[in-house]
């Protein structure tokens, strides 16, 4: 049973990270209906930002305290990764609003693969390790439970009201809702829809980067191919919640990572990965909608 | 406005004004993108510390490049591009005669490549044609192939397929481990492989029937990772990232073998010196075969009642159903003819490498398979082969720019930047051609006369 506790506590972290590159996904394809394939890679970025700015900081102010750096990292990373993905709304994806469907997919694969090697070839090929930053761990009744691990579920779930009041609460979400919608209809009205999307893609790329900085974080690694595999798991994540959907996305990504360490706990860790695209293809099978997404009309 | 235009003098003025304060502003970007990425770099000390790297001149190359392209931008490619435009909408659409050449061009390109490798011995010698043959000719040929077998499933069929590369894996491995613990010959387990490969096809088609578009694309993505995974964690079988070493050769059908030690080797029988050259040149001859049979079933099924039930799924899926065509039967022998294509290329792959590994079959070569098939213009065979000897002999080709060591420094490898370059261009010509470099189609059925149709009058379809 605490066996099973531990995991639970595992694959809820691993989850909150994945939650949180999921919602990048959804509220671009939600708002654009654009898988947006770089967003994986949005995410290595922002983890090798934090990187970078853990080791300018801890080279040029020597005991600062760890709350205060993860602080700046988190922030700079956000500002990276946020830059970043508006450049490339701007350069790949633009244009082709308004062109065929599969445009925009090939163009985000572009960007994806050229991003990818853009830090192989700026920041080399090997793997980054870090010294482990937070390194306390509480035992609460035979379960252990590290301070990371109550960091990243608390960011999430703060983050997650934050985005959550944002979209239901304020001018700019109503704005991204509508959009969502009818986008001939936003513009009509007097929305910018350009700067919505806009606004929308660096929404998700903080987030992204948020999570690249907690993956850092957690693991103590990053590596230049680290944007794919959590990128595509973020996506079943969101696909699983229902595409769309705020806390459809965290709901997928928790699931997704309990999923992950409970097979990898009780079944064979080799298999993990083909245990969630599985899942990813049973899902979009059966319930092509996810578990709190709209199920979509088809209009003839 | 009316009075900037009034006066040539100052538009000149303003222009140049906006150009600098369009490139003062991408500079800005350009810093803001690279400051950490590139002004820094995180590199290993010796007690595997990672320690960062300061790279400050690098950055300011990196943002003077990007100001002075948005100058030149701004001031002098933006209003070509805008006369351009104007020019041609200006213009009569009249049909020029198009020349000899571009009549004729799939003839001509044909006898090219068959004289393509006696050329390349004639000029570099047996030895030193073998880089010419194998890198270029084999690597491209083998990736006009696959192009060419994905088009049929989404340029005809309009089935967006991101895990093509898992049919190639299954052809393969089919080869490689049949013949390794059969013993059977290329020329038996080729047809075979490829009848696997269909055989999978239709067995991942099958669930996929009701899906369209982008979910399409996720759940065969899914696949072809699973497929993947597998061999690499079936250890047993596949013996897992070590791979599968020691695939046997292809033969000239039995008659002359190219191992070493066979009594019927080739260069042995005809008197000539050991070369792994004449292996080469043979399977040269057969992925041009091979990729010309592809294209020539392609041509023919498009004429069939099947193909033209598969370019109406792609215009139109409920149309189509409404017409009474089976979705199901024509969605299954798309997935199933393009896979087989696919099974043949893999087989063909095992054959050539002697080695097959889960390496050759990641994701990205499936990307590279499909953006070939979008920026050569969905359906146009032409355009696929001129996108896949653009994209893969140019970034083949960088392999080969060894003078750059002498302007960047010995530590300089181009193979680095091929994958960069690579999604750059990916990017490039989608933004500046998104219907792909042929834009026009042939229209399979017409009424009263042929008349080629933009491409953008056709859909690219949701099945």
């Amino acid at each position: 049973m605490e066996y099973f506790v531990q995991q639970l506590v595992n694959g809820l972290t691993l989850g909150s990270i994945y939650g949180m590159i999921a919602i990048g996904y959804t509220m671009v394809y939600g708002i654009i209906g654009m898988i947006n394939f770089a967003h994986g890679d949005i995410f290595m970025l922002g983890g090798f930002a934090a990187l970078i700015v853990f080791l300018a900081l801890t080279s040029l102010f020597a005991g600062i305290p760890v709350v205060l750096a993860l602080l700046i990292m988190m922030i700079v990373a956000m500002i990276m990764a946020s830059l970043w993905n508006w450049t490339i709304e701007r350069v790949a994806y633009r244009p082709l609003r308004g062109s065929f469907r599969l445009a925009p997919l090939i163009t985000a694969i572009g960007m994806s693969i050229a991003l990818s090697n853009f830090i192989q070839v700026t920041q080399g090929p090997r793997n980054k390790p870090i010294p482990p930053l937070v390194s306390s761990v509480y035992n609460i009744a035979g379960i252990s439970i590290s301070l990371k691990q109550i960091i990243i579920i608390l960011i999430t779930a703060i983050l997650l009201s934050v985005f959550w009041y944002i979209v239901h609460r304020t001018p700019l979400g109503r704005a991204q809702r509508a959009t969502e919608q009818d986008r001939k209809m936003a513009a009509l009205l007097g929305i910018d829809v350009d700067r919505t999307i806009s606004v929308t893609f660096i929404m998700g790329a903080a987030l992204a980067a948020v999570a690249g900085t907690m993956y850092l974080m957690y693991y103590g690694v990053v590596v230049f191919t680290d944007g794919f595999i959590p990128g595509v798991k973020a996506f079943t994540a969101a696909v699983l919640g229902g595409i769309g959907s705020l806390p459809g996305a965290v709901l997928g990504g928790l699931l997704i990572g309990l999923i992950e360490s409970l097979w990898s706990a009780y079944f064979t860790i080799d298999y993990k990965d083909v245990a969630t695209f599985s899942i990813l293809a049973i899902v979009l099978i059966f319930k092509p909608s996810g578990i709190l997404g709209r199920p979509e009309v088809e209009k003839v | 406005m009316a009075t900037v235009s009034a006066n040539p003098a100052r538009a000149e003025a303003s222009s140049t004004a906006r150009a600098l304060r369009e490139a003062v502003f991408a500079g800005i970007i350009a810093f803001g993108l690279f400051v950490l990425y590139v002004g820094l770099k995180t590199d290993q000390n010796i007690s595997n510390e990672l320690i960062l790297v300061q790279r400050w001149g690098l950055l300011a190359i990196f943002v003077g490049v990007a100001m002075v392209a948005r100058f030149i931008g701004v001031l002098y490619v933006q209003p070509f591009l805008k006369r351009r435009r104007t020019a041609k909408s200006e213009a009569s659409d009249l049909e020029l005669q198009p020349s000899y050449f571009r009549r004729n061009f799939s003839t001509i390109a044909i006898i090219a490549l068959v004289l393509y490798p006696p050329l390349m011995v004639a000029l570099f010698g047996t030895q030193g044609s073998l880089k010419w043959v194998d890198n270029f000719g084999i690597q491209i040929l083998i990736y006009v192939m696959l192009a060419w077998g994905l088009n049929i499933v989404v340029g005809l069929a309009g089935l967006l397929d991101l895990g093509y590369v898992a049919f190639y894996a299954v052809g393969a491995y089919s080869y490689a481990l049949l013949s390794t613990h059969l013993g059977l010959s290329f020329w038996v387990l080729l047809p075979l492989s490829g009848l696997l490969a269909a055989v999978w096809g239709m067995v991942l088609g099958f669930p996929v029937l009701r899906l369209r578009g982008d979910y399409l694309a996720i759940v065969t993505l899914a696949f072809g990772e699973i497929i993947r995974l597998v061999l690499i964690n079936w250890t047993d079988v596949t013996q897992g990232t070590f791979g599968v070493s020691g695939v046997a050769k292809a033969s000239i059908f039995g008659i002359y073998s190219f191992d070493v030690g066979a009594a019927n080797n080739f260069a042995k029988v005809w008197g000539l010196p050991m070369s792994a050259a004449y292996y080469k040149i043979f399977l040269f001859y057969v992925i041009l075969a091979l990729a010309l049979l592809t294209a020539f079933v392609t041509i023919r099924l498009r004429r069939m009642p099947v193909g033209r039930a598969w370019e109406a799924l792609r215009e139109d899926e409920i149309a189509c159903r409404s017409l009474g065509i089976n979705t199901v039967t024509t969605k299954l022998t798309a997935f199933a003819t393009g896979a087989m294509f696919g099974g043949f290329a893999g087989s063909f792959f095992a054959a050539r490498q002697g080695f097959v590994s889960p390496e050759s079959f990641v994701f990205l070569e499936s990307a590279v398979i499909l953006a070939i098939v979008v920026l050569g213009g969905m359906g146009s065979l032409v355009g696929i082969a001129v996108a896949a000897v653009l994209m893969i002999g140019g970034t083949e080709i960088l392999r080969e720019l060894t003078f750059l060591k002498a302007v960047f420094g010995p530590d300089f490898t181009p193979e680095l930047y091929r994958m960069l370059i690579f999604g750059l261009a990916m990017v490039v010509v989608m933004v500046l051609k998104p219907r792909g470099f042929v834009g026009s189609r042939e229209p399979s059925a017409f009424l009263h006369e042929r008349k080629s149709v933009s491409s953008s009058f056709t859909k690219e379809g949701h099945g």
